[in-house]
């Protein structure tokens, strides 16, 4: 081997196995105390189950979770557990919009996914402000993500120990985000 | 011996029985343990006696007569050890026997649930309104058996109060039972066995076993649903708990609150422990668990909660009345 | 040259002083390759087997650092220096590397380096194989420490019982990285099982009949069939679990059929027998030293092989004792419990064998035999508390308590830890030709004895008082803080004499007196060669007529002469009755086996992360075995059969 390319072997070599590293490490990390500040504001009592006029959310802060597996399962759990599935099924939809389509009504940024379960959209998904935390919202936001199949593989989940309705997050096909102008199907 | 330790962390050894399964496994500990040390000593002694023994100089190693000697000893041994071990087993399974038979009548029926990282306690009765649900906690009257009826919601786990019973494990989609009885009244620790994830070193539950009228009594106090407080402060907390995100996981009978994802709360203030028997009931304990449960048991799915003080008053107000 | 000459048979006393100019050719060829070169295409069995060994010995010092933290963390109720996740992923890291990287191969090793020496021949049956086993191994226990530091250590547990492991309760790579852990090393250790069986079959001195194996030899004969029928199990486990995992399939899924307990009856068929994988080699080495130490052949030869093989039987019957917790009938369960103590017998009878034979002979009390009687004292205890654990109901009491943990160490560093230091002392000579410190290893033994103790005994009381196994602290209030405080105390005095053995090696291997042939006075073949031995092992192939063939010819033993030196060449002989049956081309050395051990960890190993790995590991393989098997010519010319007298 001619020394050029040993040295370029000897230079690469090491910083691919530093980005394996570095995702490794990321994808396997379990932060379990994840505030402040990233659980964010301090927890909105409300007092009525009556939506106060405009929004007027704290900024939050955040959490990248697209490339950790744990918090994405954890946001699996979370999905099943806060009964999301009631009204979008598995992510095929039914009373609510698939969310393991391409389509995306109020936007497919984790950003706007936030907005949306932590603001509720009309025709029925009601707000979850102030009944979750950030991190929990941040979560759940990345496991819609992996719906369809935006996340990496190896972040992704894998089947769960219930009947199979659906193909695991893992092995979702990527699902090119499109914006959707389609009205929700609840009329 | 019998350990009536009322205090937390309650009793928890092999070695003290106060139910019959628990007896006879420890029946069996006595005959095996001495035949052990007995045993022991003799293979040990003829060990350092053959090593250590005098030796005349032109002792021949190996001659006929010697060796059928030493034939006849090992064979001996061997047929000895044999015949102690059969005793043992005839033992063991007569023993087994009793441990699994029957229970006798009109035992109590609970459905103990595991799930990472509690136990969920349900009452059965012929009556369904007249179930109990609670948590980390079984209440039960001394002299009367209990059927266990064993479920996982996710991992397996594994129930096993020392003094009273052995081990029995919580399979997911597997049915497992067994039944267990408390001789005498006291505090019985039990410990999740069977490795389950972060917090399988802190999912504890406590045995309670009690008078039968004081039994009879926490149950029907138990079948109650949470009375709506009077005093303004518990008032507020009652608030805070239906507008936060507590409902999201926890259930109060009696109010809007339903969700059966963590512990059934409507009867927290009677329990001596929260978080699995971690940690003793007090208001000082549950505002350290309510705002921070990540210090206390790192990985457990309970989420932190930024409350601000006051409120934070008043929820652990609410909390307090829910005896 | 004329090659074939038949074997011609030597009067006795040949052995050592062969022409040189027959020493020559022998050299010239088997001699290692120079270099970094020769040293990675090597494929002669002592060099192999000298590095699975240091490799191993490195595993048992980072799994017993893992140990050590643990233990600190343990001293104190609620300490702090591991948190849970670090805590599940040190406890699973120290269990895989003690039975997966450390235990079953260094056993494996073990054999491999003296199996061909004691039975007089030059080479392992499939050197290439062999090689390929030890990279495959070594691949394998960087892949999991390379993830380790990653932090993506496996956290289930060395057992990974579904659901837990499985695809919902473990996100990431974790439990992958354990499944694939498995793989590599069931390959490694199959691989050594199958050279063991043929070598030990057909490679034996002429005259060695099966009657007259050493007991090493049987007890490797016996372990290897043992991991030829335990591993797949394991092997079909862990697939099972990587599949459920990778392409979600339901083998562990009750809700579409699956079966949760599906997973400990595979294990445990798999994990039960592993404990004896190890045990059986164990006794072979107590022995060994056993006879050498008393100058006379063990006590009850028949009894010794027959216990052997009833232990490896019934080993296969006692894997439901691991499960009485999840509801097996009770009669069904009995049978296991009964099978559970009959193991005992066999144990039983080997150690009256081995006190019979001490008592008859003449004890010379080295480090060796100090580590046998070690292991003895050690062993009883955990022999006794298996028998105890075999019965149900108190079973049921201990079981996944940290009775159980000293139960298992006990018989795991009693019964296996123990007679293999002592064999370390034992052979070490023979290795390196060097030998080792007897006053440091005094100290290595004692350290060691007491330290093994204060660990370990005080866990059985921690059991009865209700302390479950794999739980990363516990509260003050449950008062198992002192007797957790002298335990962790006792793993210092270990880690103490483990750093003395070390010390004793390094001390040794610069300034150690030399080692003669056979510097303890021993009875088998392989004190009849250098130490340490060529690469050829020996110049002539010794003829064998009893069990003791140093002790019947103290003179020299007879020899037989007729194999090519000029190239590579091994005996074949029969079965039974070993006689001389053919003579058998021997590979050279190889890149090879490099290549495709490379070729499968990238198989194994990108498996975890995508299916294409199939297609693309399997034309890797195949090209690394296709460059194997090329032929070349003079090197696989067909074997001639020897004339045989009628």
């Amino acid at each position: 081997m001619s020394s050029p390319s040993r040295s370029a072997l000897a230079v690469l070599g090491p910083a691919v196995l530093l980005l394996v590293a570095t995702s490794a490490c990321e994808r396997e990390d379990r932060q379990f105390r994840n505030w402040p500040p990233a659980a964010g504001a301090a927890t909105v009592v409300r007092e009525s189950p009556l939506q106060p006029g405009p929004p007027t959310p704290n900024p939050p802060v955040h959490v990248e979770y697209a490339n950790n597996a744990w918090a994405v399962s954890q946001g699996q759990q979370l999905y099943n557990q806060f009964n999301c599935s009631g009204c979008h099924f598995q992510g095929g939809g039914g009373i609510g919009p698939p969310l393991m389509d391409s389509q995306w009504i109020y936007g497919s940024a984790p950003q706007n996914i936030f907005e949306t379960i932590m603001e509720g959209r009309p025709n029925g998904m009601p707000s979850f402000r102030g009944r979750l935390g950030n991190d929990q919202v941040w979560k759940l936001v990345y496991y819609v993500r992996s719906m369809s199949g935006l996340l990496p593989k190896d972040v992704a989940p894998g089947r769960t120990d219930n009947m199979q309705v659906r193909p695991q997050e893992q092995a979702t096909k990527k699902a090119v985000p499109v914006q959707s102008f389609t009205p929700p199907t609840s009329e | 011996m019998l350990q009536a330790v009322t205090q937390f962390p309650g009793a928890h050894s092999v070695l003290a029985p106060a139910g019959p399964q628990a007896r006879m496994a420890e029946s069996l500990w006595n005959p095996m343990y001495a035949v052990s040390i007995v045993v022991y000593i003799l293979v040990m002694g003829a060990l350092f006696w053959a090593a250590f023994r005098r030796r005349r100089a032109d002792e021949p190693a190996v001659t006929p007569e010697r060796e059928r000697t030493l034939r006849r000893v090992v064979t001996g041994a061997t047929v000895a050890t044999t015949i102690v071990l059969f005793v043992f087993l005839v033992l063991n399974v007569s023993v087994g026997r009793a441990v699994t038979a029957h229970p006798g009548e009109n035992p109590i029926q609970l459905l103990v649930t595991g799930h990472q990282w509690w136990w969920e306690v349900q009452y059965r009765d012929s009556v369904p309104q007249r179930w109990v649900t609670t948590a980390n906690e079984i209440h039960v009257p001394v002299g009367r058996p209990v059927v266990v009826e064993l479920r996982s919601s996710d991992v397996i786990h594994s129930i096993w109060p020392p003094n009273l019973s052995g081990k029995h494990d919580l399979i997911p989609g597997n049915e497992n039972s067994f039944w267990f009885q408390a001789d005498s009244a006291g505090v019985y620790r039990t410990e999740c066995a069977e490795f389950c994830g972060h917090q399988h070193a802190k999912m504890s539950l406590l045995v309670v076993a009690q008078h039968p009228d004081s039994f009879a009594q926490w149950l029907t106090q138990q079948r109650d649903t949470a009375r709506t407080p009077t005093d303004t402060l518990a008032l507020k907390g009652r608030a805070v708990f239906l507008g936060s995100s507590c409902v999201m996981c926890h259930a109060v009978a009696g109010t809007p609150a339903g969700s059966r994802i963590g512990p059934d709360l409507t009867h927290l203030a009677s329990r001596a422990t929260i978080a699995a028997g971690t940690l003793p009931n007090t208001p000082g304990n549950l505002a350290g668990w309510i705002v921070d449960p990540q210090r206390i048991k790192p990985g457990v799915l309970m989420p932190p909660n930024q409350l601000d003080p006051e409120q934070l008053q008043a929820l652990l107000a609410y909390l307090e009345t829910l005896r | 040259m004329s090659i074939t000459t038949p074997l011609v048979p030597h009067e006795p006393g040949r052995t050592s002083e062969p022409p040189a100019e027959v020493v020559g050719r022998l050299e010239e060829t088997w001699r290692h390759r120079p270099g970094f070169w020769g040293w990675v295409c090597s494929v002669e069995h002592k060099s192999i087997a000298t590095r699975y060994i240091i490799t191993a010995v490195v595993f048992f010092i980072l799994g017993g650092i893992e140990a050590a933290v643990m233990r600190a963390q343990l001293a104190r109720p609620e300490n702090g220096v591991l948190g849970p996740d670090a805590y599940n992923q040190f406890f699973t890291m120290h269990g895989s590397t003690m039975m997966f990287l450390f235990a079953v191969p260094v056993m494996d090793a073990m054999g491999l380096y003296l199996v061909p020496l004691m039975i007089g021949t030059r080479n392992v049956a499939f050197p290439r194989l062999n090689a390929y086993g030890y990279w495959v191994y070594l691949f394998g226990g960087l892949f999991l420490y390379v993830m380790f530091f990653l932090n993506t250590g496996p956290d289930v547990g060395w057992f990974a019982y579904v659901p837990l492991a499985g695809p919902e309760f473990t996100p990431g790579k974790r439990a992958d990285v354990w499944a694939q852990l498995v793989t590599f090393t069931e390959v490694s250790a199959l691989v050594a099982s199958v050279e063991m069986i043929v070598t030990i079959f057909k490679q034996r001195a002429p005259g060695m009949t099966l009657g007259r194996l050493p007991l090493f030899v049987w007890a490797m004969l016996v372990q290897s069939f043992m991991v030829l029928f335990a591993m797949p199990w394991v092997a079909t486990a862990s697939q099972f679990l990587a599949m459920d995992r990778l392409i979600a399939t339901h083998f562990f899924n009750p809700a579409e059929g699956g079966d949760a307990l599906l997973w400990q009856h595979l294990f445990w068929f798999f994990g039960h027998p592993e404990v004896y994988i190890i045990f059986v080699p164990a006794l072979g080495f107590v022995s060994m030293i056993v006879s050498t130490f008393t100058r006379r052949q063990v006590f009850g030869y028949p009894a010794m092989v027959l216990s052997l093989v009833a232990t490896a039987f019934l080993g296969f019957g006692l894997w439901v004792h691991h499960m009485f917790a999840t509801g097996v009938p009770q009669l069904g369960a009995s049978f296991f419990t009964a099978a559970s103590m009959m193991i005992a017998i066999p144990s039983g009878v080997q150690i009256f064998c081995w006190v019979a034979t001490i008592w008859s002979g003449r004890p010379r009390f080295t480090t060796p035999f100090l580590f046998v009687l070690g292991f003895v004292a050690l062993f009883l205890i955990g022999g006794f508390t298996g028998v105890m654990v075999a019965s149900i109901p108190f079973d049921l009491q201990v079981h996944d308590t940290y009775f159980v943990v000293a139960h298992f160490h006990y018989v795991l560093i009693g019964g296996a830890v123990f007679p293999l230091f002592g064999a370390f002392y034992y052979w070490f000579p023979k290795a390196t030709g060097r030998m080792l410190d007897e006053r440091l290893g005094r100290w290595n033994f004692w350290l060691f004895f007491i330290g093994m103790n204060l660990t370990f005994f005080p866990m059985h009381q921690l059991g009865f008082e209700g302390m479950p196994r794999r739980v990363y602290t516990y509260l003050a209030a449950t008062g198992w803080g002192d007797l957790n405080l002298l335990a962790s105390a006792g793993a210092v005095v270990i880690a103490a004499s483990v750093l003395v053995f070390l010390v004793n090696v390094a001390r040794s291997l610069r300034s150690g007196a030399r080692a003669g042939e056979n510097p303890w006075g021993a009875e088998s073949l392989e004190w009849a060669t250098a130490s340490p031995p060529r690469p050829y092992n020996f110049a002539y192939i010794p003829v064998v007529d009893g069990r003791a063939p140093l002790w019947e010819h103290p003179e020299g033993l007879p020899v037989v002469e007729g194999l090519r030196t000029d190239v590579r060449e091994v005996l074949i002989t029969t079965m039974l009755d070993a006689e001389p049956d053919s003579r058998h081309r021997h590979p050279e050395p190889s890149v090879w086996p490099l290549l495709a051990a490379i070729a499968s960890t990238v198989f194994f190993v990108a498996l975890i992360f995508t299916p294409w790995a199939f297609p693309i590991g399997i034309a890797l393989l195949f090209l690394a075995l296709l460059g194997w098997a090329w032929p070349r010519g003079e090197e696989h010319r067909e074997e001639r059969m020897i004339e045989r007298e009628a």
